[in-house]
């Protein structure tokens, strides 16, 4: 973990209430795809954890839906402005568990965190077969830049406006075939079905409400087959087995 | 050259930060306090721990614990509320694994924080602390309000909380006992000085505040337990008021607590009588924050003419 001050480069929509935000400070922390920042904002006592998309050693993009106050202040900050952010929370994914063919499975902007992950997976020559789901074709996020990496992408949404229609677990017979392992980020309903629908190892992104973002306030503890687990720290990201749903 | 308030100009060599706390030596009066600092492990990475005066160890119980249900946290203006419910692994994992991990990274003071659901549950989690010779304080938590059954309903009535420190005194030895005292009481002086007379050694007060939020779309309570404690800068004149009160009321040292986030923070409390000052909430929105106060309160002290932090009560 890493305290350091970041200037705002650019903060952009790119689809509904779906923000990119792209900060210039000392990124050193951030070891792995899948873990987070967490941000302090003027007049809220609590950071927002948001995951990383990309990085490197001076810059890192963030990806972030308005949800609630705190985003909506975030979503009004202009390039220039600075940032108080932590960096190298949680502990990501682990790249390694795949050989040959990946899957990738996200749900709305779940597709953020498993970005950096499938570049990393297409540089070591992974195939990555990636689903993202999403509500409608106004959410839709990263479809061009997955392609871009070479992965093979499904889109789906729930009311058929692009894509495949339905939930991305519609698109699992196809897309999953001769993978060997999974990632998924998402609801967790959505990561919850996509873990018991595949037989091959995997691993899920869990999110919840946080306090420290550090492991300090055991805030986000979840249940495991280990024992009680803090999100952002032991997680986020969890063997599929040892999560308990 | 010396400046007027007779402090050596240009440096902080006749600054001291250095206390006593039930003749336990503290290098400075800045301690985590407990439930914001994990077992001080989780931030051995982040900063040399061993500038910290001392550390507030997660609470602990006679059995591992889960604790509640998430969601556990939800933010408010000036803070926010936590209903964790005492998730800890147990004081025989807290002797046997945390603390020998703890002591080989940090040399200063240790206070262990005790709960229990029953008095029987306090002294026999008690007799495993007071032997455990890395914990030089034991932190009686009679006021944690995120339980059932236990935790607050010691410390919201002044029988209750002194049959816990008669009990709990009885087997602790020469090792301090030190009551969490709870604000959610009528007159916490009353229950201050049951402690006290119950032979106490010192008392660390205020414990969260009672609270709750609602997520006005969904129409229920944004923590799963429905109420949690509020901690942070909006409480602390509350606690300030308290730590005024309860200092003036009793003979034994207390610890200040609640909503402290500044070295100035620090100061005012021991101004109202605090011998220690413990920082809490301020750790979650700044894991650095006590490291920042450490290195702040001497220039602090200067400029306000303070050799020292002993007797400052007003």
């Amino acid at each position: 973990m890493k305290q350091g001050k970041f200037i705002i480069r650019s903060n952009r929509e790119i689809a509904d209430r779906t923000f990119i935000l792209e900060v210039e400070g000392d990124c050193s922390a951030t070891e792995r795809a899948g873990q987070f920042a967490d941000i302090a904002l003027d007049g809220f006592f609590l950071r927002r954890p948001l995951a990383v998309m990309q990085w490197d050693a001076t810059k890192m993009s963030l990806i972030y839906k308005v949800v609630g106050e705190g985003t909506k202040k975030i979503a009004a900050m202009t390039p220039g402005e600075q940032l108080d952010i932590l960096t190298g929370l949680g502990n990501g994914f682990d790249a390694s568990l795949s050989s040959g063919k990946a899957l990738i499975v996200c749900g709305g902007i779940g597709a953020s965190p498993t970005f950096s992950l499938a570049k990393q997976l297409r540089e070591r020559g992974i195939e990555v077969n990636v689903i993202l789901g999403f509500n409608n074709a106004s959410e839709i996020i990263l479809e061009d830049e997955y392609k871009a990496l070479g992965c093979k992408v499904a889109v789906t949404t729930v009311d058929g406006s692009a894509g495949v229609r339905g939930f991305v677990t519609d698109a699992l017979d196809t897309m999953a075939t001769d993978c060997d392992c999974f990632y998924t980020c998402g609801p967790k309903i959505m990561m919850k079905a996509v873990c018991g629908a595949l037989e091959i190892p995997g691993e899920a992104s869990l999110e919840e409400r946080m306090g420290c973002g550090c492991g300090i306030c055991y805030g986000c503890t979840c249940h495991t087959s280990k024992g009680p687990k803090r999100v952002c720290a032991d997680g986020p990201v969890f063997k599929k087995e040892d999560i308990v749903w | 050259m010396r400046g007027r308030t007779g402090i050596q100009e240009g440096g902080h060599s006749m600054v001291t930060t250095k206390v006593n706390f039930c003749g336990v030596h503290f290098k400075n009066p800045v301690v985590p306090a407990s439930g914001t600092f994990g077992f001080g492990l989780e931030m051995a990475g982040s900063f040399d721990l061993n500038i910290l005066g001392g550390i507030s160890l997660k609470g602990t119980t006679l059995e591992p614990r889960y604790g509640n249900e998430c969601p556990r946290i939800a933010e408010c203006p000036g803070g926010l509320i936590n209903s964790v419910g005492l998730q800890n692994p147990g004081i025989d994992a807290l002797v046997k694994e945390k603390l020998p991990a703890l002591r080989k990274i940090y040399k200063g003071a240790v206070i262990a924080n005790i709960s229990g659901f029953s008095i029987d549950e306090y002294v026999k989690c008690c007799v495993k602390a007071a032997d455990a010779p890395e914990i030089d304080i034991i932190e009686v938590n009679v006021s944690c309000p995120n339980v059932h059954g236990g935790g607050m309903a010691f410390g919201t009535s002044a029988e209750a909380a002194a049959q816990v420190t008669k009990a709990v005194k009885a087997v602790c030895g020469a090792k301090p006992v030190c009551i969490k005292l709870s604000p959610n009481v009528t007159d916490i002086i009353e229950i201050a000085q049951a402690c006290e007379e119950a032979g106490a050694d010192g008392l660390t007060l205020i414990n969260t505040v009672l609270g709750m939020r609602i997520d006005i779309a969904r129409r229920k309570p944004i923590v799963a337990a429905g109420y949690g404690g509020y901690s942070g800068p909006g409480i602390f004149p509350l606690a300030l008021r308290m730590v005024h009160q309860v200092s003036g009321a009793c003979h034994i040292p207390v610890m200040g607590c609640g909503g402290v986030a500044s070295e100035r923070d620090v100061v005012e409390m021991m101004m109202a009588g605090a011998s220690l000052v413990q920082v809490g909430a301020e750790n979650l929105r700044n894991p650095m924050a006590c490291k920042d106060i450490v290195e702040h309160l001497p220039g602090l002290m200067q400029e306000l003419g303070l050799e020292n932090l002993n007797g400052i009560r007003i």
